[in-house]
């Protein structure tokens, strides 16, 4: 059994888990840059976040022979300041030829706010400069529905492909709208918020299982690093087939990752 | 399997998919499945609005409360996509962008009446 949890936060980890998730199969990770669960009283601190994806977790990863990968961005819970905002967003250029950079991500809204969606509109217009993959955070609970509209019209007024764009944490409420406008579709697996492994089984068997993924999210809250494997479980319990499994927890994330040529699972 | 998804009917004003059928279990094998597991949701839903019941003080007017409450009635309206309706029931539905998230980091579940949520 292999599989990829593209959207885990490590920092916030043990190599504890590393160890767990390669006994469960992982073989890769992506790791967008997120909150840290305060916020961050300088953009150095965001230089040192960054050298800690890019340079630090990948050696971290490698010993368990877990391939690791990331994306850059100031995410949207620090972006409602635009000054500061943008003197994070000026560090970002110099770290995209770091060789385990994918993106930039996971950019998107938290309150639904003009602050935040003015930092959202120029990190994508830092995606299509620098011709970028771009991983989406969309808001929490009751912000969700909203701010995911918003986000996907942000994301139609820029000349980005939907097909390299994936915007994640989606619902039941928000997954067939992202589909249809012709994005990818990343469902996360939370103990309370979020999606459940079942429901994430449910809404492949309604919406498809044609680009769409699903990943633990795991960070320094409640949540479960190794919630992929315990979802490919579920879609197996139910009878779904070993390749369809695999569809959705490997070939899936491996055929939007690739569209990054850093992106070789070896 | 996206093509197994059925044609479209309209429920109400939306328009929703019709997933008849799209579970690859029989209703039976579902329900032989996931019977233990959501009785224990069920009771702990129960024994939450007991443990409200049971609280102190005078009967209190909470917007999440109220929203959780019509959030109750979807589950046995008998109509389909339960799931979906009820988190566009706690959703914000307003138009308007404050400008700035000073002091309101967090979510709460559910729409302000106010501000959006089903009043």
């Amino acid at each position: 059994m292999r599989y990829i949890d593209p959207h885990i936060h490590m920092v916030s980890r043990t190599t504890d888990d590393y160890q767990r998730m390669a006994q469960a199969g992982c073989i890769a990770i992506t790791e967008p840059a997120f909150w840290a669960g305060f916020d961050r009283s300088s953009a150095q601190g965001f230089f040192d976040y960054f050298r800690q994806l890019t340079e630090y977790e990948p050696k971290r990863a490698a010993q368990f022979g877990i391939q690791h990968f990331t994306w850059l961005c100031i995410n949207p819970k620090e972006a409602d300041d635009p000054g500061f905002a943008r003197e994070v967003v000026s560090l970002i250029p110099e770290f995209l030829d770091k060789g385990n950079v994918l993106g930039i991500g996971e950019i998107g809204l938290n309150k639904n706010t003009r602050n935040e969606l003015i930092i959202l509109e120029e990190q994508i217009a830092l995606a299509e400069k620098h011709n970028q993959l771009v991983l989406v955070h969309t808001p929490h609970l009751e912000d969700k529905l909203k701010g995911t509209r918003l986000i996907m019209d942000a994301l139609a007024a820029s000349s980005i492909d939907p097909g390299r764009i994936l915007i994640d944490h989606v619902e039941e409420h928000t997954v067939e709208e992202v589909l249809d406008r012709g994005f990818w579709a990343g469902m996360t697996l939370y103990p309370d918020t979020k999606v459940t492994p079942q429901r994430a089984a449910d809404i492949i068997e309604m919406y498809g299982n044609e680009r769409i993924w699903m990943n633990s999210a795991g960070d320094w809250g409640c949540s479960d690093p190794l919630a992929v494997p315990k979802a490919r479980l579920e879609m197996r319990r139910r009878g779904h087939s070993a390749t369809m499994v695999d569809k959705v927890t490997l070939d899936n994330p491996r055929t939007f990752l690739s569209q990054s040529p850093r992106f070789e699972i070896s | 399997m996206r093509s197994s998804v059925r044609s479209e009917m309209r429920q109400g004003e939306s328009v929703v998919k019709d997933v008849a059928g799209t579970s690859p279990q029989t209703r039976q094998q579902v329900i032989d499945t996931y019977f233990m597991e959501h009785r224990a949701k069920l009771i702990d839903i129960a024994a939450y609005l007991d443990r409200i019941d049971r609280g102190q003080g005078s009967p209190t007017s909470d917007f999440r409360d109220d929203a959780f409450k019509r959030a109750l009635a979807i589950l046995t309206d008998g109509t389909p996509h339960r799931a979906k309706r009820i988190l566009d029931l706690f959703s914000d539905h307003t138009q308007e962008l404050p400008q700035s998230a000073e002091g309101m980091k967090g979510a709460a579940g559910a729409a302000v009446p106010a501000k959006g949520g089903d009043a």
